[in-house]
Protein backbone atom coordinates (compact mmCIF):
# COMPACT_ATOMS: atom_id res chain seq x y z
CA UNK A 1 0.00 0.00 0.00
CA UNK A 2 1.01 3.14 -0.79
CA UNK A 3 0.87 5.61 2.14
CA UNK A 4 2.00 9.67 1.75
CA UNK A 5 4.84 10.29 3.97
CA UNK A 6 3.97 13.41 4.30
CA UNK A 7 0.22 11.95 6.67
CA UNK A 8 2.60 9.96 8.59
CA UNK A 9 5.33 13.03 9.58
CA UNK A 10 2.20 15.71 10.28
CA UNK A 11 0.39 12.84 12.61
CA UNK A 12 4.31 13.02 13.82
CA UNK A 13 4.48 16.50 14.39
CA UNK A 14 0.42 17.20 15.85
CA UNK A 15 2.52 14.95 19.07
CA UNK A 16 5.72 17.67 18.67
CA UNK A 17 7.65 15.08 17.49
CA UNK A 18 8.13 13.02 21.05
CA UNK A 19 9.13 10.19 21.79
CA UNK A 20 6.89 9.68 24.88
CA UNK A 21 3.73 10.21 22.18
CA UNK A 22 4.85 6.45 20.01
CA UNK A 23 1.48 5.57 21.39
CA UNK A 24 -0.71 7.95 20.80
CA UNK A 25 1.19 8.02 16.77
CA UNK A 26 0.37 4.69 16.12
CA UNK A 27 -3.10 5.45 17.35
CA UNK A 28 -3.74 7.84 15.17
CA UNK A 29 -1.96 6.26 11.87
CA UNK A 30 -4.12 3.22 12.60
CA UNK A 31 -7.11 5.56 13.00
CA UNK A 32 -6.40 6.81 9.51
CA UNK A 33 -5.39 3.55 7.86
CA UNK A 34 -7.38 1.22 10.04
CA UNK A 35 -4.29 -0.52 10.37
CA UNK A 36 -0.49 0.31 10.61
CA UNK A 37 1.45 0.03 7.43
CA UNK A 38 4.97 -1.28 7.15
CA UNK A 39 6.14 2.15 5.73
CA UNK A 40 4.72 3.90 8.43
CA UNK A 41 6.17 2.26 11.20
CA UNK A 42 10.02 2.98 9.31
CA UNK A 43 8.63 6.43 9.27
CA UNK A 44 8.22 6.71 12.97
CA UNK A 45 11.56 5.58 13.26
CA UNK A 46 13.40 7.50 11.54
CA UNK A 47 11.71 10.82 12.46
CA UNK A 48 11.45 9.84 16.38
CA UNK A 49 14.90 8.69 16.25
CA UNK A 50 13.46 5.08 18.02
CA UNK A 51 15.02 2.15 16.74
CA UNK A 52 12.61 0.20 14.32
CA UNK A 53 12.63 -2.69 16.60
CA UNK A 54 11.11 -0.79 19.32
CA UNK A 55 8.06 0.64 17.42
CA UNK A 56 7.46 -3.06 16.39
CA UNK A 57 7.94 -3.86 19.61
CA UNK A 58 5.02 -1.23 20.64
CA UNK A 59 3.12 -2.27 17.32
CA UNK A 60 2.87 -5.72 18.44
CA UNK A 61 2.63 -5.85 22.36
CA UNK A 62 -0.77 -3.46 22.38
CA UNK A 63 -3.75 -5.73 20.93
CA UNK A 64 -4.92 -2.55 19.44
CA UNK A 65 -3.08 -2.48 17.05
CA UNK A 66 -2.63 -4.64 13.95
CA UNK A 67 0.02 -4.82 11.20
CA UNK A 68 -2.46 -6.23 8.26
CA UNK A 69 -5.00 -4.46 6.87
CA UNK A 70 -8.48 -4.43 8.84
CA UNK A 71 -12.10 -4.90 6.83
CA UNK A 72 -14.34 -1.81 6.70
CA UNK A 73 -16.37 -2.87 9.68
CA UNK A 74 -14.50 -4.48 12.49
CA UNK A 75 -16.49 -6.60 14.95
CA UNK A 76 -15.33 -7.10 18.61
CA UNK A 77 -16.34 -10.15 20.57
CA UNK A 78 -15.89 -9.86 24.51
CA UNK A 79 -14.38 -12.37 26.36
CA UNK A 80 -13.60 -11.10 29.41
CA UNK A 81 -14.44 -13.37 32.25
CA UNK A 82 -17.69 -12.47 32.90
CA UNK A 83 -19.08 -12.65 29.04
CA UNK A 84 -16.93 -15.92 28.74
CA UNK A 85 -19.38 -17.52 32.09
CA UNK A 86 -22.38 -15.86 29.76
CA UNK A 87 -21.95 -17.58 26.75
CA UNK A 88 -18.68 -15.02 24.94
CA UNK A 89 -16.83 -18.13 23.10
CA UNK A 90 -19.48 -19.57 21.61
CA UNK A 91 -20.54 -15.97 19.65
CA UNK A 92 -17.42 -15.74 18.61
CA UNK A 93 -17.63 -19.24 17.81
CA UNK A 94 -21.07 -18.57 15.51
CA UNK A 95 -19.21 -15.29 14.29
CA UNK A 96 -16.51 -17.46 12.88
CA UNK A 97 -18.68 -20.12 11.26
CA UNK A 98 -20.62 -17.35 9.44
CA UNK A 99 -17.63 -15.14 8.19
CA UNK A 100 -15.53 -18.23 8.15
CA UNK A 101 -12.57 -16.91 9.25
CA UNK A 102 -10.78 -17.06 12.92
CA UNK A 103 -10.06 -14.15 15.44
CA UNK A 104 -7.53 -11.52 14.00
CA UNK A 105 -8.63 -12.19 10.31
CA UNK A 106 -10.64 -10.68 7.78
CA UNK A 107 -12.67 -11.66 5.29
CA UNK A 108 -11.75 -11.94 1.60
CA UNK A 109 -14.40 -8.98 0.96
CA UNK A 110 -12.64 -7.17 2.86
CA UNK A 111 -16.30 -6.44 5.05
CA UNK A 112 -15.62 -7.61 8.14
CA UNK A 113 -13.01 -8.02 10.68
CA UNK A 114 -13.40 -10.39 13.69
CA UNK A 115 -11.50 -9.27 16.99
CA UNK A 116 -11.69 -10.58 20.49
CA UNK A 117 -11.52 -8.24 23.62
CA UNK A 118 -10.75 -8.82 27.21
CA UNK A 119 -13.82 -6.81 29.27
CA UNK A 120 -15.89 -3.72 27.97
CA UNK A 121 -16.82 -2.94 31.38
CA UNK A 122 -20.46 -3.65 30.91
CA UNK A 123 -20.89 -7.25 32.55
CA UNK A 124 -24.13 -7.21 33.41
CA UNK A 125 -25.41 -7.33 30.46
CA UNK A 126 -23.10 -9.45 28.52
CA UNK A 127 -22.37 -11.41 26.17
CA UNK A 128 -21.35 -7.80 24.85
CA UNK A 129 -20.17 -7.43 21.20
CA UNK A 130 -19.51 -4.02 19.30
CA UNK A 131 -19.59 -3.72 15.18
CA UNK A 132 -17.80 0.10 14.67
CA UNK A 133 -18.50 1.57 18.40
CA UNK A 134 -22.02 0.07 18.39
CA UNK A 135 -22.89 -1.66 21.40
CA UNK A 136 -25.06 -4.97 21.16
CA UNK A 137 -26.12 -6.39 24.93
CA UNK A 138 -26.86 -10.26 25.81
CA UNK A 139 -26.63 -11.58 22.67
CA UNK A 140 -27.12 -14.77 21.70
CA UNK A 141 -26.48 -17.23 18.59
CA UNK A 142 -29.35 -15.96 16.87
CA UNK A 143 -28.83 -12.14 17.28
CA UNK A 144 -25.43 -12.88 15.30
CA UNK A 145 -27.04 -13.46 12.03
CA UNK A 146 -29.25 -10.42 12.61
CA UNK A 147 -26.29 -8.15 13.79
CA UNK A 148 -24.20 -9.38 10.53
CA UNK A 149 -27.17 -8.91 8.15
CA UNK A 150 -27.37 -5.26 9.50
CA UNK A 151 -24.30 -4.92 8.17
CA UNK A 152 -24.53 -6.38 4.91
CA UNK A 153 -27.66 -4.82 4.33
CA UNK A 154 -26.24 -1.36 4.88
CA UNK A 155 -23.36 -2.28 2.31
CA UNK A 156 -26.42 -3.57 -0.46
CA UNK A 157 -28.00 -0.15 0.19
CA UNK A 158 -24.71 1.94 -0.69
CA UNK A 159 -24.01 -0.06 -3.61
CA UNK A 160 -27.30 0.04 -4.95
CA UNK A 161 -26.70 4.04 -4.27
CA UNK A 162 -23.74 4.39 -6.25
CA UNK A 163 -25.20 2.25 -8.69
CA UNK A 164 -27.93 4.73 -9.41
CA UNK B 1 -22.15 28.67 26.37
CA UNK B 2 -21.95 30.50 29.39
CA UNK B 3 -19.42 30.73 32.40
CA UNK B 4 -16.91 30.69 29.56
CA UNK B 5 -14.98 33.38 31.28
CA UNK B 6 -12.18 31.86 33.93
CA UNK B 7 -12.75 31.81 37.86
CA UNK B 8 -10.64 34.38 39.27
CA UNK B 9 -10.58 34.08 42.55
CA UNK B 10 -11.69 31.55 45.29
CA UNK B 11 -14.43 33.91 46.20
CA UNK B 12 -15.61 33.66 42.59
CA UNK B 13 -15.75 29.81 42.88
CA UNK B 14 -17.47 29.92 45.94
CA UNK B 15 -19.84 32.08 45.16
CA UNK B 16 -20.73 30.08 41.43
CA UNK B 17 -21.07 27.25 43.26
CA UNK B 18 -23.65 28.51 46.29
CA UNK B 19 -25.77 29.81 43.14
CA UNK B 20 -25.80 26.40 41.55
CA UNK B 21 -26.82 24.69 44.47
CA UNK B 22 -29.78 27.26 45.15
CA UNK B 23 -30.72 26.64 41.89
CA UNK B 24 -30.83 23.09 42.21
CA UNK B 25 -33.03 23.55 45.64
CA UNK B 26 -35.33 25.64 43.93
CA UNK B 27 -35.96 23.92 40.92
CA UNK B 28 -39.21 22.21 40.89
CA UNK B 29 -39.95 20.89 37.40
CA UNK B 30 -39.94 17.24 36.64
CA UNK B 31 -36.93 15.80 35.69
CA UNK B 32 -36.90 12.43 33.83
CA UNK B 33 -33.34 11.08 34.42
CA UNK B 34 -31.82 8.49 32.01
CA UNK B 35 -29.30 6.31 32.76
CA UNK B 36 -26.89 6.55 29.32
CA UNK B 37 -23.19 5.06 30.18
CA UNK B 38 -21.85 2.46 28.28
CA UNK B 39 -23.92 -0.47 29.61
CA UNK B 40 -27.62 2.11 29.30
CA UNK B 41 -26.27 3.16 25.51
CA UNK B 42 -25.73 -1.07 24.56
CA UNK B 43 -29.09 -1.38 25.87
CA UNK B 44 -30.87 1.19 23.69
CA UNK B 45 -30.60 4.50 26.30
CA UNK B 46 -30.04 6.65 23.07
CA UNK B 47 -33.22 5.43 20.99
CA UNK B 48 -35.31 6.31 24.38
CA UNK B 49 -33.44 9.99 24.81
CA UNK B 50 -34.63 10.54 21.17
CA UNK B 51 -38.12 9.52 21.45
CA UNK B 52 -38.65 11.24 24.57
CA UNK B 53 -37.59 14.45 23.09
CA UNK B 54 -39.27 14.05 19.99
CA UNK B 55 -42.73 13.97 22.54
CA UNK B 56 -41.58 17.02 24.61
CA UNK B 57 -41.28 18.98 21.12
CA UNK B 58 -43.84 17.54 19.02
CA UNK B 59 -46.73 18.23 22.07
CA UNK B 60 -45.02 21.91 23.41
CA UNK B 61 -44.06 20.12 26.75
CA UNK B 62 -40.74 21.91 27.61
CA UNK B 63 -42.30 23.93 30.37
CA UNK B 64 -43.46 20.72 32.04
CA UNK B 65 -40.38 18.54 31.84
CA UNK B 66 -36.95 18.70 31.43
CA UNK B 67 -34.75 15.28 30.02
CA UNK B 68 -31.56 14.80 31.86
CA UNK B 69 -29.00 12.13 30.47
CA UNK B 70 -26.55 10.98 33.33
CA UNK B 71 -23.68 8.05 33.47
CA UNK B 72 -24.91 4.24 34.85
CA UNK B 73 -26.99 4.76 38.19
CA UNK B 74 -25.61 0.87 39.17
CA UNK B 75 -28.30 -1.07 38.03
CA UNK B 76 -26.99 -2.54 34.07
CA UNK B 77 -29.05 -4.96 34.45
CA UNK B 78 -32.31 -2.90 34.55
CA UNK B 79 -30.94 -0.62 31.69
CA UNK B 80 -32.26 1.53 29.99
CA UNK B 81 -34.12 3.26 33.28
CA UNK B 82 -35.51 6.50 34.03
CA UNK B 83 -35.44 7.88 37.52
CA UNK B 84 -38.44 10.21 37.89
CA UNK B 85 -37.44 13.53 40.07
CA UNK B 86 -38.84 14.72 42.18
CA UNK B 87 -40.59 11.71 43.37
CA UNK B 88 -37.94 9.28 42.79
CA UNK B 89 -40.24 6.80 40.38
CA UNK B 90 -37.65 4.76 38.83
CA UNK B 91 -39.21 2.59 35.66
CA UNK B 92 -36.74 -0.22 34.48
CA UNK B 93 -36.01 -1.57 31.07
CA UNK B 94 -37.83 1.31 29.19
CA UNK B 95 -38.28 1.32 25.12
CA UNK B 96 -38.48 4.31 23.01
CA UNK B 97 -42.36 3.22 22.81
CA UNK B 98 -42.80 3.39 26.42
CA UNK B 99 -41.98 7.84 26.42
CA UNK B 100 -45.51 9.16 25.40
CA UNK B 101 -46.94 6.97 28.05
CA UNK B 102 -44.58 7.80 30.69
CA UNK B 103 -44.60 11.53 29.69
CA UNK B 104 -48.88 11.76 29.39
CA UNK B 105 -49.23 9.34 32.61
CA UNK B 106 -46.66 9.67 35.00
CA UNK B 107 -45.40 13.29 34.49
CA UNK B 108 -48.80 15.20 33.69
CA UNK B 109 -51.21 12.74 35.47
CA UNK B 110 -49.30 11.56 38.17
CA UNK B 111 -49.86 7.97 37.47
CA UNK B 112 -47.58 5.06 37.65
CA UNK B 113 -47.32 2.28 34.85
CA UNK B 114 -46.88 -0.79 36.65
CA UNK B 115 -45.18 -2.71 34.18
CA UNK B 116 -42.44 -0.83 33.93
CA UNK B 117 -41.54 -1.15 38.11
CA UNK B 118 -38.93 -3.53 39.19
CA UNK B 119 -40.52 -6.25 41.14
CA UNK B 120 -38.57 -7.75 44.06
CA UNK B 121 -36.86 -10.98 43.22
CA UNK B 122 -37.99 -12.93 46.33
CA UNK B 123 -41.06 -11.13 47.38
CA UNK B 124 -41.99 -10.33 43.66
CA UNK B 125 -43.80 -7.09 45.01
CA UNK B 126 -43.25 -4.07 42.84
CA UNK B 127 -40.78 -1.34 44.13
CA UNK B 128 -42.00 2.68 43.09
CA UNK B 129 -39.21 4.20 43.71
CA UNK B 130 -35.70 4.29 43.91
CA UNK B 131 -34.89 3.54 47.48
CA UNK B 132 -37.78 1.30 48.09
CA UNK B 133 -36.06 -1.21 45.31
CA UNK B 134 -34.09 -4.50 47.23
CA UNK B 135 -30.58 -3.79 44.99
CA UNK B 136 -30.47 -0.34 46.26
CA UNK B 137 -31.94 -0.60 49.67
CA UNK B 138 -29.01 -1.54 52.03
CA UNK B 139 -26.44 0.46 49.99
CA UNK B 140 -24.28 3.47 50.69
CA UNK B 141 -23.37 5.08 47.55
CA UNK B 142 -20.60 7.28 48.87
CA UNK B 143 -18.74 7.88 45.21
CA UNK B 144 -21.29 7.16 42.80
CA UNK B 145 -24.46 8.13 44.28
CA UNK B 146 -24.47 11.84 42.76
CA UNK B 147 -24.05 9.99 39.05
CA UNK B 148 -28.00 10.09 39.13
CA UNK B 149 -27.54 14.06 39.69
CA UNK B 150 -25.34 14.73 37.44
CA UNK B 151 -25.15 15.19 33.30
CA UNK B 152 -21.35 14.66 33.39
CA UNK B 153 -21.04 17.41 30.09
CA UNK B 154 -22.15 19.55 32.19
CA UNK B 155 -19.94 21.23 35.07
CA UNK B 156 -22.67 23.54 36.62
CA UNK B 157 -24.04 20.02 37.51
CA UNK B 158 -20.97 19.15 39.45
CA UNK B 159 -21.04 22.41 41.24
CA UNK B 160 -24.82 21.94 42.01
CA UNK B 161 -23.64 18.75 44.41
CA UNK B 162 -20.93 21.06 46.10
CA UNK B 163 -18.66 20.05 43.48
CA UNK B 164 -15.27 22.18 43.46
CA UNK B 165 -15.84 23.36 46.89
CA UNK B 166 -13.09 21.03 48.21
CA UNK B 167 -10.69 22.23 46.35
CA UNK B 168 -11.80 26.18 46.95
CA UNK B 169 -11.20 24.87 50.55
CA UNK B 170 -7.82 23.84 50.90
CA UNK B 171 -6.52 26.88 48.04
CA UNK B 172 -8.07 28.98 50.89
CA UNK B 173 -6.84 27.71 54.59
CA UNK B 174 -5.35 24.18 54.11
CA UNK B 175 -1.79 23.65 53.49
CA UNK B 176 -0.51 20.60 51.54
CA UNK B 177 0.80 18.73 54.65
CA UNK B 178 -2.42 18.85 56.95
CA UNK B 179 -4.02 17.41 53.24
CA UNK B 180 -1.49 14.76 53.97
CA UNK B 181 -2.26 14.19 57.68
CA UNK B 182 -6.31 14.52 56.72
CA UNK B 183 -6.22 11.68 54.00
CA UNK B 184 -3.37 9.91 56.75
CA UNK B 185 -6.56 10.11 59.40
CA UNK B 186 -8.86 9.40 57.06
CA UNK B 187 -7.67 5.79 56.46
CA UNK B 188 -8.40 5.53 52.94
CA UNK B 189 -6.57 2.62 51.45
CA UNK B 190 -5.81 2.29 47.36
CA UNK B 191 -9.56 1.37 46.23
CA UNK B 192 -7.56 -0.22 43.07
CA UNK B 193 -7.66 -3.30 44.92
CA UNK B 194 -4.39 -3.59 46.73
CA UNK B 195 -5.77 -1.07 49.45
CA UNK B 196 -2.26 0.59 50.58
CA UNK B 197 -3.05 3.38 52.68
CA UNK B 198 -3.11 6.24 50.42
CA UNK B 199 -2.04 8.94 52.98
CA UNK B 200 1.37 7.22 53.76
CA UNK B 201 1.56 6.88 49.60
CA UNK B 202 1.32 10.63 49.02
CA UNK B 203 3.75 11.43 52.13
CA UNK B 204 6.29 9.62 50.44
CA UNK B 205 5.99 11.33 47.16
CA UNK B 206 5.50 14.53 48.82
CA UNK B 207 8.82 13.56 50.95
CA UNK B 208 10.84 12.36 47.65
CA UNK B 209 13.48 14.64 46.51
CA UNK B 210 13.02 16.32 43.34
CA UNK B 211 11.75 19.91 41.52
CA UNK B 212 9.37 17.82 38.94
CA UNK B 213 6.70 15.37 40.10
CA UNK B 214 3.99 13.48 38.77
CA UNK B 215 0.51 12.19 39.66
CA UNK B 216 -0.84 9.34 37.71
CA UNK B 217 -4.92 8.36 37.49
CA UNK B 218 -4.70 4.69 37.12
CA UNK B 219 -7.76 3.92 35.10
CA UNK B 220 -7.05 0.95 33.22
CA UNK B 221 -9.57 -0.87 34.84
CA UNK B 222 -9.86 -4.34 33.67
CA UNK B 223 -11.04 -6.59 36.40
CA UNK B 224 -14.33 -8.82 35.32
CA UNK B 225 -17.05 -8.14 36.31
CA UNK B 226 -16.00 -4.72 37.97
CA UNK B 227 -16.72 -1.30 36.62
CA UNK B 228 -17.13 0.87 38.77
CA UNK B 229 -14.26 3.19 37.61
CA UNK B 230 -15.84 3.50 34.24
CA UNK B 231 -18.99 3.92 35.97
CA UNK B 232 -17.31 7.01 37.48
CA UNK B 233 -15.95 8.44 34.93
CA UNK B 234 -18.53 8.67 32.72
CA UNK B 235 -21.21 9.82 34.66
CA UNK B 236 -19.03 12.04 37.62
CA UNK B 237 -15.43 12.98 35.78
CA UNK B 238 -14.85 16.53 37.37
CA UNK B 239 -14.99 14.48 41.23
CA UNK B 240 -11.78 12.33 39.55
CA UNK B 241 -10.11 15.57 38.63
CA UNK B 242 -11.43 17.71 41.72
CA UNK B 243 -9.44 14.65 43.99
CA UNK B 244 -6.58 14.73 41.48
CA UNK B 245 -6.09 18.60 41.75
CA UNK B 246 -6.32 18.40 45.95
CA UNK B 247 -3.96 15.33 45.46
CA UNK B 248 -1.19 17.27 43.16
CA UNK B 249 -1.24 20.37 45.49
CA UNK B 250 -0.39 18.14 48.64
CA UNK B 251 2.20 16.30 46.60
CA UNK B 252 3.21 19.12 44.96
CA UNK B 253 3.24 18.21 41.76
CA UNK B 254 2.58 20.50 38.40
CA UNK B 255 1.85 17.57 35.80
CA UNK B 256 -0.54 14.99 36.14
CA UNK B 257 -1.64 12.20 33.98
CA UNK B 258 -4.59 9.90 33.47
CA UNK B 259 -4.17 6.26 31.64
CA UNK B 260 -7.06 5.07 30.27
CA UNK B 261 -7.90 2.28 28.76
CA UNK B 262 -8.89 2.25 24.86
CA UNK B 263 -11.97 0.27 25.60
CA UNK B 264 -13.46 2.47 27.46
CA UNK B 265 -14.20 4.99 24.56
CA UNK B 266 -17.49 7.08 26.51
CA UNK B 267 -15.33 7.43 29.67
CA UNK B 268 -12.40 8.92 27.84
CA UNK B 269 -14.57 11.50 26.03
CA UNK B 270 -16.38 12.59 29.27
CA UNK B 271 -13.28 12.97 30.77
CA UNK B 272 -11.49 14.70 28.24
CA UNK B 273 -14.52 17.17 28.29
CA UNK B 274 -14.41 17.42 31.41
CA UNK B 275 -10.71 18.55 31.32
CA UNK B 276 -11.44 21.05 28.97
CA UNK B 277 -13.96 22.79 30.93
CA UNK B 278 -11.83 22.79 33.68
CA UNK B 279 -9.04 24.33 31.92
CA UNK B 280 -11.76 26.85 30.28
CA UNK B 281 -12.62 27.71 34.01
CA UNK B 282 -9.06 28.09 35.12
CA UNK B 283 -9.60 25.08 37.20
CA UNK B 284 -6.88 23.44 35.57
CA UNK B 285 -3.97 24.98 34.03
CA UNK B 286 -1.69 27.66 35.53
CA UNK B 287 -2.49 30.09 38.77
CA UNK B 288 -5.25 27.67 39.26
CA UNK B 289 -8.26 30.41 41.03
CA UNK B 290 -5.91 33.17 41.47
CA UNK B 291 -3.50 31.43 43.31
CA UNK B 292 0.37 30.48 42.72
CA UNK B 293 -0.37 26.77 42.45
CA UNK B 294 -0.64 25.22 38.81
CA UNK B 295 -1.44 21.98 37.46
CA UNK B 296 -2.03 20.29 33.68
CA UNK B 297 -3.42 17.44 33.46
CA UNK B 298 -2.69 15.00 30.19
CA UNK B 299 -4.79 12.02 28.77
CA UNK B 300 -2.71 8.83 28.10
CA UNK B 301 -4.72 6.82 25.82
CA UNK B 302 -4.04 2.58 26.69
CA UNK B 303 -3.84 0.19 23.51
CA UNK B 304 -5.08 -3.11 25.17
CA UNK B 305 -2.84 -4.43 27.17
CA UNK B 306 -4.32 -6.05 30.42
CA UNK B 307 -0.84 -5.47 31.98
CA UNK B 308 -0.60 -1.90 32.32
CA UNK B 309 -2.81 -1.78 35.01
CA UNK B 310 0.16 -2.38 36.68
CA UNK B 311 1.72 0.78 37.58
CA UNK B 312 5.68 0.43 36.75
CA UNK B 313 4.08 -0.61 33.18
CA UNK B 314 1.61 2.06 33.05
CA UNK B 315 4.25 4.51 33.32
CA UNK B 316 6.12 2.82 30.93
CA UNK B 317 3.20 2.41 28.52
CA UNK B 318 2.84 6.42 29.26
CA UNK B 319 6.47 6.82 28.48
CA UNK B 320 5.82 5.45 25.12
CA UNK B 321 7.23 1.98 25.44
CA UNK B 322 5.96 -1.25 25.59
CA UNK B 323 4.36 -1.72 28.82
CA UNK B 324 6.31 -4.45 30.77
CA UNK B 325 6.18 -4.38 34.50
CA UNK B 326 9.88 -4.10 36.43
CA UNK B 327 11.01 -5.03 39.47
CA UNK B 328 10.13 -2.66 42.90
CA UNK B 329 11.50 -0.63 44.38
CA UNK B 330 12.42 1.73 43.29
CA UNK B 331 9.34 2.77 44.19
CA UNK B 332 6.86 4.93 41.78
CA UNK B 333 7.16 7.74 45.00
CA UNK B 334 11.10 7.99 44.80
CA UNK B 335 11.16 7.40 40.86
CA UNK B 336 8.20 6.93 38.58
CA UNK B 337 7.57 8.73 35.34
CA UNK B 338 10.61 9.58 33.46
CA UNK B 339 12.47 8.94 36.97
CA UNK B 340 10.63 11.21 39.12
CA UNK B 341 9.10 11.01 41.99
CA UNK B 342 5.05 9.65 41.43
CA UNK B 343 1.94 9.25 42.87
CA UNK B 344 -0.21 6.63 41.41
CA UNK B 345 -4.09 6.44 42.56
CA UNK B 346 -6.63 4.38 41.00
CA UNK B 347 -9.82 6.33 39.48
CA UNK B 348 -12.11 5.57 42.86
CA UNK B 349 -9.00 6.39 45.15
CA UNK B 350 -9.01 10.01 43.75
CA UNK B 351 -12.61 10.14 43.44
CA UNK B 352 -12.50 9.89 47.15
CA UNK B 353 -10.83 12.35 48.07
CA UNK B 354 -12.99 15.13 47.43
CA UNK B 355 -15.34 13.94 50.20
CA UNK B 356 -12.93 13.03 52.96
CA UNK B 357 -11.97 17.01 52.42
CA UNK B 358 -15.18 18.07 52.74
CA UNK B 359 -16.90 15.90 55.59
CA UNK B 360 -12.92 15.52 57.48
CA UNK B 361 -11.35 12.98 58.40
CA UNK B 362 -13.56 11.07 60.63
CA UNK B 363 -16.14 10.48 57.68
CA UNK B 364 -14.19 6.54 57.56
CA UNK B 365 -14.06 4.48 54.99
CA UNK B 366 -13.88 0.78 55.86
Amino acid sequence: MNIETQKVKSFIAKHNSEKKALISILQDIQKEYNYLPQEALRIISETLGIPLIDVVGAATFYRAFSLKPRGKHIITVCVGTACHVRGGPKILGEFKRDLDIDEGETTKDNQFTLETVACLGCCAIGPVVVVDGNYYAQTNMRKVKSILNTYRKKEKENEGYQQN
Amino acid sequence: MKDINKINSIEDLKQIINNQIQKRISDKKPVLIVSSGTCGQARGSLALIEALEQVIKDEYLHDEVNIKVTGCHGFCEAEPNIIIQPQGIFYQHVKPEDAKEIIFETILNNKIIDRLLVSDPVTGEKAVKEKDIRFYKKQKRVVSGDNALIDPTDIDDYFSTGGYSSLAKILERISPEEVVETVKASGLRGRGGAGFPTGLKWQFARKAKGDIKYIICNADEGDPGAYMDRSLMEGNPHRILEGMIIGAYAIGAREGYIYIRAEYPLALRHISLAIKRAEQLGLLGDNILGTDFSLNIHISEGAGAFVCGEETALMASIEGRVGEPRQKPPFPAVKGLWGKPTNINNVETWGNIPIIIDKGAEYRYK
